[in-house]
């Protein structure tokens, strides 16, 4: 049980943040299709940071303090990609999903290119190594070989930093968006530009901002998903988890309840696709493996959360209302 | 008489919409093959073992493409294989435009690409070839995988057109659907389709071995006995059908109806959901058409434990469409001229101490400039209105043809200009 919990975070953590970082580019009006390029961007900017200051053996002891600069890092990285996206689709008012399509071909163009150059191979790995003491240390977990009892246990034992953050960061940025003055000026920019300018708020300013905030809370999301679901490889791909997160947002109405939901559920039926022959119940004093027992493939579990989105979808998309003006260059003289 | 109006029809080339989209996706291309020019000069510039002057032999072998193989029967290698290898992205890049001209972005390709060639597969290497003949067994897995992609194609189209759900979401999650269902059959039927001998577990039989292949017409053996065969022709020849299908039936005008305004269209008294299902059913066609296409040349290895990952000629079709600005026609040579470069790339890896992956970054920034295409269409347009004010002002006519420009009155809209300089050459 408590795995499951674990694994779930893990996995939910890149889907929940990333999507907010979808909701904020679209609730400024920007469609950042980019989201997978800017996770891939950050991931490479995080692990290559991650991976230089390892080389000094005063960060190899301070793991934690590593990992967060890294994750800093990684944010102000996939911000700055993110300018890309923002001033052909802001300044020059271009499409912007032909602008985020190639950010998304870009990025791990970028990655792949650098990794190969500087390592003369296909993939990044932030290495494992032993501290000074020779002691084995897992990079990023919040607390080591303490004991910690059966609530810490949840929560504490092999927990990431970075799940805490994420969290914290999540619940910060969405009630930035929804309780500031410049919050609901954001928001406004999303649904009638030309009214949101008429009372003085600078239009593209805040879809600057909206997208600048979306790459960094991107980039921070795609070093968390390599650091933590792939095991510190950076390879260039993210497993098309800015696309799930792009869904995961549609599915969550561009909403912040509605994206925790959904990656929460998405995440959890994503890990119980991994972790499915171990999940038992006692039934007479007997260990039951009942899902191994029906002796499906993986591959069932594994198109489970994709099939269980759709048909939540079809049922809850009535309600769903996109912001209105995502996607439209702003024009001033439109009415 | 024929002579100048010729000249006179060439002269104001920048007039067309075509040619102004033409133009801006050149521009483009240089500004993506400056990019990379820059990228390998910094490269050689800071890196200690390139020497300087590879950056420009460097740039050479990637424009060059298949011509920069070396030997000429590496070129005519490579250059058949890269022809072989555009047929699945023309497909995948039609069925991208075809969506985006009613308005869907289609980013299940990848998926209806593996629905595609699943369906192709099962049935040309299920159906004995010495009952049914051959051919006729070629055109029925063609049919198949075409028909289960138009399946797949349907599912977001349906969910747009009835619960109104967004098109994307849908297209990623059947997406990563087809790649777990296209895994799980294969693995069902075990050694029927998979290809056990040779330790080449990962794939499934090649079509050749049931003695389906598509007709090469000597062309493989004509270029250095590559994969070529005629499926490029067929690819184009589709796309053929599908720009006069858009431009010159009444169906594709629906379509792009729908595209230009979904409520207008409704409201002109068409059938806006049964065109979303419809267009989108004929996308999924498309792009599994194309990776029958690749299957069905006989001796392609397809990998089919697949659900980690999505084919990237699926994903590839977004940029092919993009860079021909959804002209069905201008996909084939979008298609093939990203091959090309890819092409180039892989030559750049192989002669050079630079590695393969700077052909995707050129491509990359290309299809960044592209985004900017109306941009530069409208500052063409601009240009030309500007240097037609300053000739009409000047007494005497430009005596040169090839300047674009034909004196005029600069209000007056494009098709009666044409009429009015038709009228002046018959005085």
């Amino acid at each position: 049980m408590i795995f499951l919990i674990q694994k779930t975070l893990i996995f939910s953590i890149p889907l929940l943040i990333v999507a907010l970082a979808g909701m904020y580019a679209e609730r400024s009006g920007i469609i950042n299709i980019a989201l997978d390029g800017i996770m891939i961007f950050g991931s490479f900017i995080g692990a290559l940071t991650a991976y230089l200051l390892r080389k000094a053996p005063f960060f190899v002891d301070h793991n934690q303090l590593t990992f967060l600069f890294a994750m800093a890092i990684a944010a102000l990285g996939g911000a700055l990609f993110s300018l890309l996206l923002s001033f052909s689709a802001i300044k020059l008012k271009a499409d912007q999903t032909i602008g985020g399509t190639a950010l998304n071909m870009l990025a791990p163009a970028i990655a792949l290119f650098f990794i190969k150059v500087f390592f003369s191979k296909d993939q990044l790995e932030m290495t494992m190594e032993a501290d000074s003491s020779g002691k084995l240390q897992d990079f990023g977990f919040v607390l080591l070989h303490d004991d910690l009892g059966p609530v810490g246990k949840v929560f504490f034992d092999k927990a990431y930093i970075s799940t805490f953050i994420a969290v914290g960061l999540f619940i910060l940025f969405s009630i930035l968006i929804y309780k500031t003055k410049t919050g609901l000026r954001l928001r406004a920019c999303g649904e009638h530009p030309q009214a949101a300018a008429s009372v003085g708020i600078d239009v593209q300013k805040m879809r600057y901002l909206g997208t600048t905030v979306s790459g960094a809370l991107a980039g921070l999301g795609g070093y968390i998903y390599v650091a933590t679901v792939a095991n510190g490889t950076a390879s260039g791909a993210v497993a098309g988890m800015g696309f799930l997160a792009l869904a995961i947002m549609i599915f969550g109405n561009w909403k912040p309840l509605g994206i925790a939901f959904g990656s929460l559920l998405f995440g959890f039926l994503k890990c119980l696709g991994v972790i499915y022959p171990q999940i038992s119940v006692t039934i007479k004093g007997e260990e039951v493996f009942f899902l191994k027992d029906l002796n499906l493939p993986m591959y069932f579990y594994n198109l489970i959360p994709y099939a269980v989105v759709l048909i939540v979808l079809a049922f809850t998309s009535k309600r769903s209302r996109a912001p209105k003006a995502e996607g439209i260059p702003y024009d001033k003289g439109m009415r | 008489m024929n002579g100048p109006q010729k000249t006179e029809k060439r002269a104001p080339l920048l007039k067309k919409s075509g040619a102004r989209s033409v133009v801006a996706s050149l521009v483009s291309i240089l500004g993506g093959l400056l990019v990379g020019f820059l990228v390998l000069l910094l490269l050689a510039v800071f890196a200690e073992d390139i020497p300087f002057p590879e950056a420009f032999s460097g740039i050479l072998i990637v424009l060059g493409g298949p011509l920069s193989a070396g030997s000429g029967k590496d070129v005519l290698f490579q250059l058949g294989n890269m022809l072989f290898q555009a047929t699945p992205l023309i497909m995948t890049g039609l069925s991208v435009a075809l969506a985006f001209k009613t308005g869907l972005f289609n980013i299940g390709a990848p998926g209806q690409y593996l629905m595609g060639a699943t369906g192709a597969l099962l049935v040309s290497l299920s159906l004995p070839t010495d009952v049914i003949p051959a051919w006729i067994v070629w055109i029925l897995a063609l049919l198949a995988g075409t028909l289960l992609g138009m399946i797949w194609g349907a599912i977001p189209g349906f969910f747009k057109a009835r619960f109104n759900v967004n098109e994307v979401i849908v297209c990623i999650m059947t997406n990563w659907i087809a790649a777990n269902l296209v895994s799980w059959i294969f693995q069902a039927t075990g050694d029927r389709f998979i290809n056990f001998g040779e330790t080449k577990v990962n794939f499934i039989r090649k079509t050749a071995s049931n003695g389906v292949a598509t007709a090469t017409l000597g062309l493989d053996k004509l270029l250095g006995n590559s994969y070529m065969d005629i499926s490029i022709f067929i690819a184009s020849g589709i796309a053929v059908v599908l720009y006069i299908v858009i431009n010159k039936t009444t169906f594709g005008y629906e379509l792009k109806a729908c595209g230009y305004n979904k409520n207008a269209s409704k409201y002109a008294g068409m059938n806006e959901k049964r065109n979303i299902v419809l267009a989108m059913a004929l996308s999924g066609a498309l792009a599994a058409c194309g990776a029958a296409l690749w299957c069905l040349n006989g001796a392609q290895d397809f990998i089919w434990n697949t659900y980690l990952s999505l084919p990237a000629d699926g994903f590839n079709g977004i940029p092919a469409a993009l860079l021909a600005s959804n002209n069905p026609i201008g996909v084939i040579f979008s298609a093939i001229f990203l091959k090309y470069i890819s092409v180039g790339g892989s030559n750049l890896a192989a002669q050079t101490s630079f590695n393969e992956y700077v052909s995707p970054l050129i491509v990359a920034v290309i299809i960044y400039f592209s985004g900017f295409s109306k941009l530069i269409k409208d500052l063409l347009q601009k240009e030309r209105k500007r240097k037609k004010e300053a000739v009409a002002v000047s007494p005497l006519p430009d005596p040169d043809p090839k300047e674009p420009p034909a004196p005029a009155a600069p209000d007056v809209p494009a098709e009666p200009e044409e009429k009015t300089e038709k009228g002046g050459d018959a005085l």
